[in-house]
C-alpha cells in the first residue's frame, strides 16, 4: 500500500522525478498550497516574478536556452489570465513549458467566484493540451502525461489547473512510466526510400539550398552538430530562419546569412533561384516567404519537419519526411557516405555556377549601412557588442522590432541555444524575463538582452526579479526613442505619418537601474561605445546600458509586403549608387 | 503598381472548395468538443453540421462528425490538425459524393392542421422512412431520416401544409459493405 499524499505533494513529488530544478511563479490564494509545500522541496527553486507574464517568458528563456522544458506556477484567475501571451509565445515558437495555474475549489466552479476564471477554456487554444483537474486521483497521471506533451514531438506549452480543493486532497503517487506511448501522436518513422529520393533530388540539382529553422534548434545541440556535417559533406549553400541562427555557424562561408523579410540579399535570391530547396525544421511562415504564388518558383521542394500538419499547410513540396530533424540529417549523411557519393566533389562542378552567383550577390554587401563618427548607428552598436563579446560563450535575447532584426543580422552565433527571440508571436517585452530565465539555466555565463526602449518597458519590472536573484543580465538598450519598426513602416508606407509611434516621457534609464538597485550606463556617442560596453560585461551586476542611437535609421535590406524575394529594397548606400532618392524609397 | 500598406502579404488565388464529411474518434472527456469546434472557429475553417454522441461506453469513446467545405490543401490542413489533438484518436474524411459511404440526416417535423393537411404532410414524406412519433386530431409529429437536400425540400413542401417547427440533427455517415472507416 502506497501512501496517501496532498494534491500539492503530488506536484512537488512530480515535479522532482520530472528532474524540475527551477520553477517560475507568482503566488496568489488559490496557489497557496502548493506554495505552503514548496519548502519540503529543497531541490527545486522558486523564482518570484513580479508579472506572470514574466514567469512565462523567463520559463521559455529557461527551456530555450537549456532544451528543458519551462516551469509556470500561477494563481487563478489574473494569474492565469496574465500567463496567456507566454503561453501563446511558447505556442507560436515551439517551446515546451508545464504551466500550473491555481483555480477556485470545484464547488465553486462557473458561479463567477473570486478570482475565477475559465483558465481551461481561454488557454485552449494556446497550448498543446490542458486539463482541469476535477479528481485528487488522476493528478499523478495528468502531472507526468503534461511533460510528455510539453517535450514530444513538437514541443509547446501545456496547462494543468488545479482547485484549490484538489491540492488539498489525498491520493496515491506513482512514478511516471516509461517510455508511454502517447496516442501515437510523436512521429518519427521515415522511410529509408525517402531519404534515397532526397539524395536522388540532391545529386541533380544545380542550384541547391538549404533553409533551416528552429525544428533544428529543438531536435537539440546534435541536431545542429550533424547540420554542420551535411552541409560539408553537401558544399551547398545554407540560409536560416530567425529561430534557426546559431544552429549553423553565422560565420561560416556556406551561410548565406538569414532570410526572409529582413534577410540578406544573397540568402533571399538563392531561395528564389534555386532548383532546390530543403527545408529542415522550418515552416514557410509569411515573414520567410513574401508572395506565395512566386515563392521559389524553379524549384523543387523538400521538407523536413517532425510536425505532420506543417507541411503542406502553405508551400506545397515535392517531398515531405515526417520526423526528428537529428535522425534525418543522420539516416542522410550516412546514406550519402554509403552511396559514396561525395557530393561536395562531385558536383563542385555542378554547383560552382550557382556559388559564383551567390558570390555575386555577396557584394552587394546587403547588411551595410552608413556608418558615422557623431551619432551611434544602431548596427554599429551591435556589431560592437557582437565584437566585444564573441570571445565569450554569450547568450542574446531580444525584444520585437528594428533592434531584434539588427541583432539577427549582426549578431553571429555560433552555436544553438544561445538565441532568444520571440519569432511567431511577435511579443514586445519577451527579451527582459527571457533573460532572467536564460541566466538562471546559466549562471556563470554573460546573458545580454538586446532591446529598444519601447519594447523594454512592457516588462521592466522583471529587473526587480534579476537583483532579487543576483542575475547579472545586461539590458543593451538601442534607444531611439521611438518605436522603430511603426516608425519605419510609417515612413515607408504611411507617408511619414508618424502616427503615436514616438515616446515622449521616456524615463531616464540610468536613473530607473539605481532606482531597481542595479548599474546603469550610458553611451552617446560612437567613441565612448567601446568602453561603455566594457563596462558593462566587466559588471558582475544586472545592468541597464542606454545606448542612444540615430533616430531615424531604418532596418534594410527588406522586402516589402506582397513582394517576392527577389524584389527587395536595399539599404541608403546601394540606393545612392542607384541615384534613388528618398522619395523613391517611400514607393514601395 | 498599387502600393501595399499591410505588414502583410495579399492572398493568392483560393482554389476551388468541396464539401467534405470528417468522421473523428475522440475520448469522451470534458472540454473534447470545445477543442475540435475550436480547431475550426480557430483556424478559420466552417462547419456545416455536427453530430457527436458517446459509442463506446466501456472505452469512453465518442464519435464526432463534421460536414465541412474547403479547398483539398484546406482539407488536408484540417485532418492533420484533428489528429493533433491529444483525445483524438483517428480521423477519417471522405467527399460528399464518396459512394461507398452512407449518410443520413434526422428530422423531426410538426404539422399542425386538419386532417386533410396532415394526410398530405405524411404523403409528402413518403420517401423518407417517415416514422408518426405523435398524432392529435389537428396535428402530428413526423421523423423523417434522409440526406440534407432531401430534407430540405421536404421542409419546403410542408410549410403551405401547416409545418410550424422543424429540428433537424447533423448528419452520420457510415461505409457501405464490410469494410470500416481507418
Amino acid at each position: 500500500m502506497g501512501n496517501l499524499y496532498s494534491g500539492a505533494e503530488i506536484v512537488f513529488k512530480s515535479l522532482e522525478d520530472q528532474k524540475v530544478e527551477y520553477i517560475f511563479g507568482y503566488p496568489g490564494g488559490a496557489v497557496l498550497p502548493i506554495y505552503d509545500e514548496l519548502k519540503n522541496h529543497p531541490t527545486i527553486k522558486h523564482i518570484l516574478v513580479r508579472h506572470e507574464q514574466g514567469a512565462g517568458h523567463a520559463a521559455e528563456g529557461y527551456a530555450r536556452s537549456s532544451g528543458k522544458p519551462g516551469v509556470v506556477l500561477v494563481t487563478s484567475g489574473p494569474g492565469a489570465t496574465n500567463v496567456v501571451t507566454a503561453l501563446t509565445d511558447a505556442y507560436m515558437d515551439s517551446v515546451p513549458l508545464v504551466c500550473i495555474s491555481g483555480q477556485v475549489p470545484t464547488h465553486l466552479i462557473g458561479t463567477d467566484a473570486f478570482q475565477e476564471c475559465d483558465t481551461t477554456g481561454i488557454t485552449r487554444p494556446c497550448t498543446k493540451h490542458n486539463w482541469l483537474v476535477k479528481d485528487i486521483n488522476d493528478l499523478p497521471r495528468i502531472m507526468h502525461e503534461a511533460f510528455e506533451v510539453a517535450t514530444t514531438g513538437r514541443p509547446g506549452p501545456v496547462l494543468v489547473d488545479i482547485p484549490k480543493d484538489v491540492q488539498f486532497a489525498k491520493a496515491k503517487y506513482f512514478k511516471p512510466k516509461k517510455e508511454k506511448k502517447l496516442n501515437g501522436k510523436t512521429l518519427n518513422k521515415f522511410d529509408q526510400k525517402v531519404i534515397d529520393q532526397l539524395i536522388e533530388l540532391m545529386r541533380k540539382a544545380s542550384k541547391p539550398v538549404f533553409y533551416t529553422g528552429g525544428g533544428v534548434i529543438n531536435s537539440g545541440p546534435k541536431a545542429s552538430e550533424l547540420l554542420r556535417e551535411l552541409v560539408a559533406l553537401t558544399g551547398f549553400p545554407i540560409t536560416s530562419t530567425l529561430q534557426g541562427l546559431g544552429a549553423y555557424p553565422g560565420d561560416d562561408n556556406q551561410f548565406l546569412g538569414m532570410l526572409g523579410m529582413h534577410g540578406t540579399y544573397e540568402a533571399n535570391n538563392a531561395m528564389h533561384d534555386c532548383d532546390l530547396l530543403i527545408n529542415i525544421g522550418a515552416r514557410f511562415d509569411d515573414r520567410i516567404t513574401g508572395k506565395i504564388d512566386e515563392f521559389s518558383p524553379k524549384s523543387k521542394k523538400v521538407h523536413i519537419d517532425i510536425d505532420p500538419s506543417s507541411i503542406n499547410k502553405i508551400v506545397k513540396v515535392d517531398l515531405s519526411i515526417v520526423g526528428d530533424v537529428a535522425e534525418v540529417i543522420s539516416a542522410t549523411s550516412k546514406t550519402l557516405k554509403k552511396k559514396n557519393l561525395n557530393l561536395e566533389k562531385s558536383n563542385k562542378q555542378k554547383i560552382s555556377k550557382w556559388w559564383k552567383q551567390i558570390q555575386k550577390w555577396r557584394t552587394k554587401q546587403s547588411l551595410n549601412f552608413i556608418n558615422s563618427d557623431t551619432i551611434i548607428k544602431p548596427q554599429h552598436a551591435v556589431q560592437r557588442l557582437y565584437e566585444l563579446t564573441k570571445n565569450q560563450d554569450t547568450y542574446i535575447t531580444t525584444e520585437v522590432g528594428q533592434h531584434q532584426m539588427w541583432a539577427a543580422q549582426h549578431y553571429k552565433f555560433n552555436k544553438p541555444n544561445r538565441w532568444m527571440t520571440s519569432g511567431g508571436l511577435g511579443t514586445m517585452g519577451y527579451g527582459l524575463p527571457a533573460a532572467v530565465g536564460v541566466q538562471v539555466a546559466h549562471p556563470k555565463k554573460l546573458v545580454v538582452d538586446i532591446a529598444g526602449e519601447a519594447s523594454v518597458l512592457m516588462t521592466i519590472q522583471e529587473m526587480s526579479t534579476a537583483v532579487q536573484y543576483n542575475l547579472p543580465i545586461k539590458i543593451f538598450i538601442l534607444n531611439n526613442q521611438y518605436m522603430g519598426m511603426v516608425r519605419q513602416w510609417q515612413e515607408l508606407l504611411h507617408e511619414k505619418n508618424y502616427s503615436e509611434s514616438y515616446s515622449s516621457a521616456l524615463p531616464d534609464f540610468v536613473k530607473l537601474a539605481e532606482a531597481y538597485g542595479c548599474i546603469g550606463i550610458r553611451a552617446k556617442s560612437p567613441n565612448e561605445l567601446d568602453k561603455k560596453i566594457e563596462e558593462m560585461i566587466n559588471v558582475d551586476k544586472p545592468v541597464i546600458f542606454d545606448c542612444l542611437v540615430d533616430q531615424e535609421e531604418n532596418c534594410f535590406p527588406m522586402i516589402p509586403s506582397g513582394k517576392p524575394h527577389n524584389k527587395m529594397l536595399l539599404g541608403p548606400k546601394d540606393q545612392e549608387e542607384n541615384k534613388i532618392t528618398d522619395k523613391g524609397k517611400t514607393l514601395v | 503598381m498599387v502600393k501595399s500598406r499591410s505588414a502583410y502579404s495579399t492572398p493568392s488565388k483560393v482554389g476551388k472548395s468541396d464539401t467534405h464529411i470528417f468522421v473523428v474518434w475522440v475520448d469522451n472527456e470534458a472540454g473534447v468538443l470545445a477543442r475540435v469546434v475550436g480547431l475550426f472557429s480557430g483556424r478559420g475553417y466552417n462547419i456545416e453540421s455536427l453530430a457527436v454522441a458517446e459509442i463506446d461506453h466501456k472505452k469512453n469513446l465518442s464519435r464526432v462528425t463534421i460536414v465541412t467545405t474547403g479547398t483539398p490543401q484546406v482539407i488536408e490542413q484540417i485532418t492533420l490538425q484533428l489528429k493533433k489533438l491529444v483525445p483524438v484518436h483517428k480521423v477519417a474524411n471522405f467527399k460528399r459524393e464518396d459512394k461507398k459511404v452512407i449518410f443520413k440526416e434526422m428530422a423531426l417535423l410538426k404539422v399542425v392542421g386538419n386532417s386533410a393537411k396532415i394526410k398530405k404532410a405524411l404523403n409528402a414524406c413518403k420517401k423518407h422512412n417517415p416514422v408518426i412519433l405523435d398524432k392529435t386530431n389537428k396535428s402530428v409529429v413526423i421523423q423523417i431520416t434522409a440526406l440534407r437536400r432531401e430534407i430540405d425540400s421536404v421542409i419546403k413542401n410542408l410549410k403551405p401544409l401547416g409545418l410550424v417547427s422543424a429540428s433537424r440533427t447533423g448528419a452520420v455517415a457510415m461505409t457501405r459493405g464490410a469494410e470500416i472507416f481507418n
